[in-house]
């Protein structure tokens, strides 16, 4: 497929055809997908636009048939993405978990708005934050980044094609209603600067002896695809380096889940990606993802002119939490203010992290609003 | 000397299956297996798609690519495969569960779009993989594990289900009745469009038991009674035909065009207005 030919330098776009651009220049060439709000333009773009790079575009029935039906074509050799929203995300949690255990490269764009249930759909929220982790049965590690510009989706949603790919893991990014629909000039990156990264395939010879999950020091298992001439197995069941059913093992099941663990935990460094905004000499240390983190930095501002020394600690990759980097901002700060657009899902994990016992404050907002930076300045002041 | 269909077809290292005593599934096993010989294709280009119950370890056994899928999804996964790849040779190995009753939208939603797979439904009535529940396929007044007092839910007709979605072969066939069971199966797979072959297949320790219908022999050997060919089908009341269980070719159709060769036409089209704007 012939990369962002069509793409201009700078173009003004919106959170939502960041998102399918940015997935066309990282190599996507399927897409299967659902309409919901705030989705569905990622959806409609690339309806229009894949045929016209060769991919295909698919409607299916329901975000249950999505999510399988984009495993399925992973398998068959494809860069496969779908996206949705909150309701349609739940509904994925199933397939999703078969993609990790049987690591299935492909993306998931959850673009989130106010809920529960079908909530407000046309209003943003980061209400997915714990849903992005914890949605699914059983443990296994997950790759989830949360953008916070259309810039930063289009490079993001890039970057999580290549993860998907280099880590042969489902990949998720999240973004929001308001994202989604606001319009943004953005650079797009020359294709050199994406660092597209293929799946590794095997270089064994094409016979039945290819196991689809014996992975060499770096943990993870070259990838063919069906039809390239090997033969072989994959299952939603536990299963050994043959891909066959292997549950009467209690060691076979631990090494798969410890693999599957691992092979994130070895390149943590390459995958986390986190901002610090005038942390330098912070005495206060807002935590905030995604549009809540723009206001911020307004809120930051505005109290650093009444002197006092506030800065921000963004994470881009929401999973896994950069929380060594955190810490370090804990350490030094007196207090820590987790900004959010939902009841203080990111307040939790902070929380969890060493050095910021009693330091934590909160501001939330889950009324479908943005949240605003008096509303975090505010706050500030308070605790300052 | 020729090496025997299920040597060259099948995993032996996988077996012995992990069927019950008696059980059907063996028998639509091998009619695939028969079946895809017949056809000739090419063993590296088919991929057999399972979902979750007893029928969907079918693949496990076959030596062929194999997506062992979650429960009910199979034909949306395997909608995916023959997308990404229409050159694969997809074929869906089912339950009734599977099929008509958690994969029930995608069944229909597959069937309408006619899209080039071969569904394999082993129907034996109920859900076999957690004991032996009544299933969209159970029919009235039978006892299941939650059919104590005698099932009360009118079953789907699996072939009218199909038709009336949309596939475009559609027939049945039992394990009493295996010429032409591998017979349908190699039509499904040599069939453009969506094809759908219900295998009604017998679960004797726990559909058989229950309604003491004896063990798989007896089970098996019922067939004939309990069957009426489409043919003859249509000679009889709805009276006469009450209890019994039609088979043979319900649709055998080329009138309506396969969606993977009419996507293809949509990215052939795109890709001329694509280099005409240049
Ligand atoms: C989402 C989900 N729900 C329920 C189950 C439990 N389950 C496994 S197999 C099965 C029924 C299988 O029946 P059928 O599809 O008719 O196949 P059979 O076992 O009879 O061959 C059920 C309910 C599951 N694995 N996943």
């Amino acid at each position: 497929m012939e990369k962002t030919a069509y793409a201009p330098e700078y173009r003004v776009l919106t959170g939502n055809e960041a998102v399918t651009l940015g997935a066309l220049a990282a190599g996507m060439n399927f897409f299967a997908g659902y309409p919901i709000t705030p989705a569905t333009e990622i959806a409609e773009l690339a309806s229009e636009l894949l045929p016209k790079y060769g991919g295909k575009y698919m409607q299916m029935e329901d975000e249950l048939a999505s999510m399988a039906a984009v495993i399925g074509a992973s398998f068959a050799g494809s860069k496969a993405m779908t996206a949705t929203s909150g309701p349609g995300c739940s509904l994925m949690q199933e397939n999703l978990s078969y993609g990790m255990l049987a690591e299935v490269p492909c993306v998931l764009i959850d673009v989130m708005r106010q809920g529960p249930c079908q909530g407000v759909a046309t209003m943003p929220a980061q209400g997915d934050i714990m849903q992005s982790r914890w949605g699914t049965h059983g443990d296994h590690p997950i790759i989830v980044t949360a953008p916070s510009s259309v810039e930063e989706l289009y490079r993001e949603t890039a970057r999580a094609f290549n993860m998907a790919e280099k880590y042969r893991t489902p990949v998720m990014v999240l973004s929001d209603a308001a994202m989604a629909h606001m319009s943004e000039k953005i650079r797009i990156p020359a294709a050199e600067e994406l660092c597209i990264t293929n799946r590794k395939k095997p270089d064994v010879p094409k016979d039945r002896n290819y196991k689809p999950y014996e992975a060499d020091e770096t943990d993870i298992p070259p990838m063919a695809s069906f039809g390239d001439g090997y033969r072989w197995f994959v299952s939603g069941i536990i299963h050994d380096e043959t891909g066959f059913p292997a549950t009467a093992d209690y060691e076979k099941i631990a090494e798969k889940l410890t693999r599957i663990e691992r092979k994130i935990d070895w390149n943590i460094k390459e995958i986390e990606s986190y901002e610090e905004y005038r942390t330098d000499d912070a005495e206060i240390i807002i935590v905030a993802i995604g549009i809540v983190s723009r206001v911020a930095k307004g809120a930051i501002d505005k109290a650093r002119k009444e002197g006092v020394k506030a800065g921000l600690f963004r994470p881009i990759t929401l999973w896994p939490f950069p929380d060594e980097a955190l810490q370090k901002q804990a350490a030094k700060a007196k207090k820590i203010i987790t900004a959010e657009m939902n009841d203080g899902q990111l307040s939790r994990i902070v929380k969890e992290l060493d050095g910021t016992d009693g330091k934590i404050e909160k501001v939330t907002r889950n009324d479908g609003a943005l949240m605003t930076a008096d509303m975090i300045y505010d706050r500030i002041m308070e605790v300052k | 000397m020729e090496q025997h269909v299920f040597d060259r077809l099948m995993r032996d290292d996988k077996l012995p299956h992990m069927w019950c005593r008696g059980c059907g599934n063996g028998i639509v096993l091998q009619s695939i297996i028969r079946a895809i010989d017949r056809t000739g294709i090419d063993q590296d280009k088919a991929v057999i798609v399972s979902g979750v119950g007893c029928s969907s370890r079918a693949n496990n056994y076959t030596d062929f690519c194999g997506l062992h899928t979650t429960h009910g999804r199979p034909i949306a996964f395997a909608t995916g495969v023959k997308m990404a790849n229409p050159e694969l040779q997809v074929i869906v190995v089912t339950g009734d569960g599977d099929s008509t009753s958690i994969g029930g939208n995608h069944f229909i939603q597959a069937a309408r779009r006619n899209i080039d797979l071969t569904v394999v439904v082993f129907n034996n009535s109920n859900y076999g993989m957690t004991g032996g529940q009544y299933s969209p396929t159970t029919p009235v007044g039978a006892f299941t594990r939650t059919s104590v007092y005698g099932n009360i839910e009118p079953a789907f007709d699996v072939c009218r289900l199909a038709e009336g979605s949309g596939a475009t072969y559609v027939a049945r066939s039992t394990t009493y009745h295996v010429q032409s069971l591998i017979k349908y199966i190699a039509s499904g797979i040599t069939h453009k469009g969506f094809s759908v072959i219900d295998a009604m297949c017998d679960c004797p320790t726990l559909f058989g038991r229950i309604n003491g219908l004896g063990d798989g022999a007896k089970m098996i050997a019922a067939w004939p009674e309990k069957t009426v060919s489409i043919e003859k089908a249509g000679t009889l009341s709805a009276d006469e035909l009450e209890e019994k269980v039609i088979i043979g070719e319900f649709v055998n159709s080329s009138r309506r065009s396969e969606y993977t060769e009419k996507y293809a036409r949509i990215i052939e089209e795109a890709q001329r207005e694509r280099a005409d704007l240049k």
